[in-house]
């Protein structure tokens, strides 16, 4: 496997505050690598950093082979990039946004036709490219943004929160183009807050408070976390909520419509639960990514 | 160096294409500088012609009626009304139907024959500045020429004013070459801050940083229409004062479209300061207007130069328009050359010089 990013002990500082500590990641080409954490744990500075925009502190890492502090310029002609804001102009209609794009990142004159002609194919924009951006529908901005970040045929891309604010079946679509743009061999650096699509990525990274807690396939670091879960319906639900909670050794309790979802960590979960209460069902449940990244920072308080 | 142009045409032609499709912004284009020419051109003129005026004939002799004649020739009197006294004068001032009132009283004609000083009074309504210069100043020509006459043998002294460059003093001759500062000011500050402003607020300025377009890049691309859409503003102003307003254009036109880069260099280097320190639209356009205002009051354009006190003509030599109207007003009406006006370029330049240079040392800071 070639490497897409390779970073070592890569580090920002702003002032006091260190955004980003001694991060060391490898991403390998064709990879969905999904990088997760609450607002304000260093995603952001991260992806600016390996885009080339930010320069790091200390360490070092490359992309698409380029060093990030020494040839950002490299990098930027050979990344895609779409933010959840889909950076559109709106008063300019869809074949020009992509057109001005194609501009941008010096597609030949005498391909940028054909290319332009392309992706409004692949990404069924056929009937929209007169169309005004700004009229477009969320998920529509959100085909045209990918079209636009992907114009240049990038070796790697980077999504930051690209599906915020969109519905359920435009989410799918989309990663069903992420997915089926991996398979051609282009690399993605994705971050979400949905769970449900971490566990659609390769490999995940999980940082909190700008370091790295643990990095690996969904079900590695599930398994990592040695965690267990149940499902359990019971007469007060509240009381039980509480009686759990209160317990060091529960990881996490959830009102999961009728039921509660009970999560702990390397125990006799079952056990601990008929302490407390005698459920009227009590089921086995699959342990989450979710679970797993809520585990993650609660041990680090 | 192929490919920087290349991406510079490509932000160009978007820009343009983004302009294109904004009405509004291009009504204003066109026609901020042909409503401001009407206001500035017609409406305002700073010699008050036409003042309606009553008159007090309490001598009621063909002297008096001589001297209303008189006052009358000058222009800036139209007489309405007759009247009896004081307190009908009042009443016309202060329903506004006159604003000069001429008493001629009893025994003015027999005082002209006696060698006796003749006098008469004017009455002017003060509330307007303006007003009381302009009625002095038709007065006093009128009282001249008759002392004058009434000298005649004795070698009258006489004093004989020759203005050049505007001999009718016409307001639109010298308001209409200082316009062109003004609109650029206003077009060219506004539409560059709130250009960088709008991408920012939509967040397409972060993904040009991202992507390989250079920000030096970026803004010459920008810059590059508004540029453009100045010259066809200068040109709009100029050929629409010299049509409409029978401005005359005494210098050389491509010294003074070779001067104007200059100053428009000035002005989107400011838009572009604005722009780094707005976050909105809105926020670039107040700081846009707050810098307008004092260049429109501090440059010479409405007020004399030499008229405002030591601390405002201070202020007034760091703004660019202050020069640029010097240098525009030159050109057109007397004809000056380069060498002429060296200092007022030397001065541009130097402001231009200054303003590039804090411009993007900022812009690039803040971009990177």
């Amino acid at each position: 496997m070639t490497a897409v990013i390779v970073t070592e002990k890569l580090s920002k500082r702003f002032g006091d505050l260190v955004a980003v500590r001694d991060l060391s990641l490898r991403v390998d080409k064709g990879e969905i690598f999904g990088v997760l954490g609450p607002n304000g744990a260093g995603k952001s500075t991260t992806i600016r950093m390996l885009c080339g925009i930010l320069d790091p502190t200390s360490g070092k890492g490359t992309v698409v082979g380029y060093d990030i502090a020494k040839e950002p310029e490299r990098i930027k002609e050979r990344i895609g990039y779409m933010t959840q804001r889909f950076s559109l102009y709106e008063d300019l209609t869809v074949y020009e946004n992509l057109e001005f794009y194609a501009g941008i990142y010096g597609i030949p004159r005498r391909d940028r036709r054909a290319r332009l002609d392309e992706v409004i194919a692949t990404a069924g924009l056929g009937d929209r490219r007169k169309q005004l951006a700004g009229t477009l529908s969320g998920g529509w901005k959100q085909r045209v943004a990918l079209a636009a970040a992907t114009i240049h045929r990038p070796p790697l891309i980077f999504l930051d929160e690209p599906t915020a604010g969109v519905d359920p079946v435009t989410r799918r679509t989309f990663w069903d183009e992420i997915h089926r743009l991996a398979s051609a061999g282009t690399t993605v650096l994705v971050t979400t807050h949905y769970m449900d699509e971490a566990e659609r990525c390769h490999r995940l990274a999980f940082i909190f408070a700008g370091r790295l807690l643990d990095e690996g396939r969904p079900d590695e670091v599930i398994a990592r976390r040695k965690l267990v879960a149940l499902e359990i319906e019971v007469d007060d639900p509240d009381h039980v909520r509480e009686a759990l909670r209160a317990r060091p050794d529960i990881e996490s309790v959830e009102p999961y419509g009728h039921a509660l979802r009970v999560v702990g960590r390397d125990v006799d979960l079952e056990a601990i639960v008929r302490q407390i209460v005698t459920p009227k069902r009590i089921a086995p449940a699959h342990p989450s990514v979710e679970d797993a990244f809520v585990s993650m920072v609660r041990a680090e308080g | 160096m192929m490919k920087a142009l290349g991406r510079i045409a490509v932000v160009a032609r978007k820009e343009l294409r983004q302009v294109r499709r904004d009405r509004l912004t291009i009504g204003m284009m066109v026609m901020l500088p042909l409503i401001q020419l009407m206001l500035f051109g017609y409406a305002i003129d700073t010699d008050v012609r036409h003042m309606p005026t009553v008159v007090v004939d309490a001598d009621g002799t063909p002297a008096a009626r001589d001297l209303v004649r008189r006052l009358e020739a000058t222009g800036f009197y139209d007489v309405t009304e007759r009247v009896g006294g004081y307190g009908q004068i009042a009443d016309a001032f202060r329903s506004g139907q006159a604003r000069v009132g001429v008493v001629i009283p009893r025994g003015y004609s027999a005082a002209l024959v006696t060698h006796h000083p003749a006098e008469f009074q004017l009455v002017i309504d003060g509330s307007d500045a303006q007003t009381v210069a302009s009625a002095e100043a038709g007065a006093q020509a009128v009282t001249e020429g008759l002392a004058a006459l009434r000298r005649a043998g004795v070698d009258p002294i006489s004093m004989n004013i020759s203005i050049w460059y505007n001999p009718d003093l016409r307001t639109a001759v010298y308001v209409v070459p200082g316009l062109v500062g003004v609109i650029l000011t206003m077009t060219l500050v506004m539409f560059t801050a709130m250009g960088i402003a709008r991408e920012r607020e939509r967040g397409t300025l972060e993904q040009l940083i991202v992507s390989p377009v250079r920000s030096v890049e970026l803004v010459i691309g920008k810059i590059v229409p508004y540029i453009a859409i100045g010259y066809v503003q200068m040109t709009l102003i100029l050929t629409a004062g010299m049509l409409g307003f029978r401005v005359p254009f005494a210098g050389s036109p491509l010294t003074l479209y070779a001067l104007a880069s200059l100053f428009i260099a000035a002005n989107l280097s400011l838009g572009l300061f604005f722009s780094t320190l707005a976050k909105t639209q809105q926020q670039a356009m107040q700081m846009s207007f707050f810098f307008f205002l004092p260049q429109i009051l501090l440059s010479g354009f409405i007020f004399p130069f030499e008229g405002m006190p030591a601390p405002a003509q201070a202020l007034g030599h760091i703004l660019p328009l202050t020069h640029f109207n010097r240098i525009i007003r030159g050109i057109v009406l007397k004809g000056s050359t380069v060498a002429d006006l060296a200092p007022e370029i030397g001065a541009l330049a130097m402001i231009t010089g200054v303003l590039v240079l804090l411009s993007s040392l900022r812009f690039r800071k803040k971009l990177g």
